[in-house]
């Protein structure tokens, strides 16, 4: 009669024990891509070439969803704004959303969509092939050859992303207040100059977008080199890349905000 | 002087979790020779190459490697001792996003200094070795399977190997890849002066090529001798798997509960 709670109960340590050993796995994923990072930047190629892979081809997908939420920020602002007929502090708002928040967490978002997913899968499509094995076999590590390059990759690329995020949505900002609706230019600019600190609001979103490009880089690095070597496992684990990452990121968001912004 | 085996493992016993995998292996691997090791899946064949490898270690007993003992080896002497070896695998396992030529080179890149005129001409040698000198330029992607096998056989023979280990190199092959693959194993080891070692389930196109054959079943050696000696076996177990028969002391059925219980048929009359 007891069986099924004890059972039950029983899942939920296994799940837990599991959840902790995977962890740690982690943890010590990560020390070791650390540690056999010499390569990367002794061959500064393998990791140029995947700055390309993670960087540059996720440029498109950042630059226009950039333009478009500033341009939203721009109709939304404008918007709100009016009712308290300060129409001319829309370039402070416009800027400050952008840098503070949904720079470093939109295009973080977007990031372990785009650039994590395909890390994810392509290692673990290489851990089913056995090439990582086959790599070992012939006396290379596959975490200095294969996951390091990668890992600096996406942390180098990840802030530049946010940076390029929030100054295209800042000129979305610009295109839908200025030159569509007619806000006045010289205060647009002006007061984003002066309202905008360069300590307190841009050197937070950068090391928000710094943080971010650490943990999507080593969750997608970690689902992939742990994936179950099957079609399976693989697309099992790209889709934790995505779901974890993206979660991550909201709650270290929370973290850094209240941290960085308290009282202010 | 060099031990006449280059290659033993001494009352090697090895189990994942508490799921024993192999007991009490022993084996010796003569220097220069082609040797199988044969048996059904899940018999423990492949686990045996990584413990040659010093991918896994064993739980209990030795495995020496050209007189030195793996087990004992730290992870800098295991990589020392795999750039002598060079490993075949199951589908070939070329790295998708290099071409070729840069596959072959590979390991000359990793752990030489050789100018890139010398690879250059390293990497045609080799590829000419298995008749893909013309095809250097191509991606895995676009290779035949046998053409991927050859060309992961001249990656594996890229730094002239004392030992090319072969995981299962003849499955899912047509009989022409599957007859070059053969040869090229007799002929490389012959023109190495290495040692290797096959591990399959494939009888025939085996017992033609190599010099003495371990036979696996359930993580223990149960017969060993030359393919003639095999051929002629009377032990039960490998007599079956030699003439490929269906039932025999390896049964047809998996382990299942009585028949007729399964159908409900039990307590009506038969």
């Amino acid at each position: 009669m007891l069986e099924r709670p004890i059972a039950s109960v029983r899942t939920i340590g296994h799940q837990s024990i599991d959840s902790i050993l995977r962890l740690g796995y982690a943890a010590r994923f990560i020390t070791l891509t650390l540690l056999h990072s010499g390569m990367s930047f002794r061959r500064l190629r393998l990791t140029i070439r995947e700055l390309y892979f993670t960087g540059v081809l996720s440029l498109i997908i950042i630059l226009v969803s950039g333009l478009f939420v500033g341009m939203v920020l721009g109709f939304q602002g404008f918007h709100t704004l009016q009712t308290y007929g300060s129409e001319s502090a829309l370039g402070v708002l416009v800027a400050l959303s952008l840098v503070r928040e949904l720079g470093p967490v939109v295009s973080a978002l977007l990031f372990a969509s785009r650039a994590g997913s395909a890390m994810t899968a392509e290692i673990g499509l290489m851990k089913a092939t056995e090439q990582l094995s086959a790599m070992e076999m012939m006396a290379v590590d596959p975490i200095a050859r294969v996951v390091a390059p990668r890992f600096w990759a996406g942390f180098i690329s990840m802030p530049l992303l946010a940076a390029m995020f929030s100054a295209m949505g800042v000129f979305g900002g610009y295109l839908v207040g200025v030159v569509l609706i007619g806000v006045d230019e010289g205060s647009f600019w002006s007061q984003m100059q002066s309202a905008v600190d360069f300590r307190e609001d841009i050197l937070n979103g950068v090391i928000k977008s710094i943080v971010f490009g650490f943990a999507v880089t080593w969750i997608a690095l970690f689902e992939g080199y742990d994936a179950p070597p099957t079609a399976e496992g693989v697309s099992g684990a790209t889709t934790r890349t995505v779901v974890t990452s993206s979660l991550v990121i909201l709650g270290l968001d929370f973290v850094l905000t209240s941290f960085m912004f308290r009282g202010v | 002087m060099a031990a006449a085996n280059f290659i033993e493992i001494n009352d090697v016993s090895f189990a994942y979790d508490r799921r024993p995998i192999l007991t009490g292996i022993n084996m010796a691997i003569p220097r220069g020779k082609v040797v199988a090791i044969m048996g059904i899946s899940g018999s423990g064949k492949t686990t045996l190459l990584r413990l040659i490898g010093g991918v896994m270690k064993p739980n209990k007993g030795e495995v020496v490697v050209d007189g030195r003992l793996v087990n004992a080896m730290d992870s800098g002497t295991i990589y020392d001792m795999r750039r002598r070896m060079g490993m075949l695998f199951q589908f070939g396992a070329l790295f998708t996003d290099l071409s070729v030529f840069d596959n072959v080179a590979f390991q000359m890149r990793e752990h030489t200094n050789l100018s890139e005129r010398l690879i250059r001409d390293l990497v045609l040698m080799k590829l000419h070795a298995v008749g893909l000198r013309g095809a250097q330029r191509l991606m895995p992607s676009e290779l035949s399977g046998g053409m991927a096998r050859r060309v992961a056989l001249a990656r594996a023979i890229a730094l002239d190997p004392m030992l090319i280990m072969y995981d299962e190199p003849f499955t899912g092959l047509d009989p022409i890849s599957l007859g070059v693959i053969r040869n090229l194993i007799r002929r490389l080891n012959d023109a190495l002066g290495a040692t290797s070692i096959v591990v399959t389930h494939d009888v025939e196109e085996t017992l033609d090529l190599v010099d003495y054959v371990y036979y696996m079943s359930d993580g223990k050696i149960v017969a060993h001798g030359g393919p003639e000696e095999l051929r002629a076996a009377t032990e039960p177990l490998v007599h079956q798997f030699i003439h490929g028969e269906a039932d025999g002391p390896v049964p047809f059925q998996y382990p299942s509960a009585n028949y007729a219980r399964d159908l409900k048929l039990e307590g009506r009359d038969a």
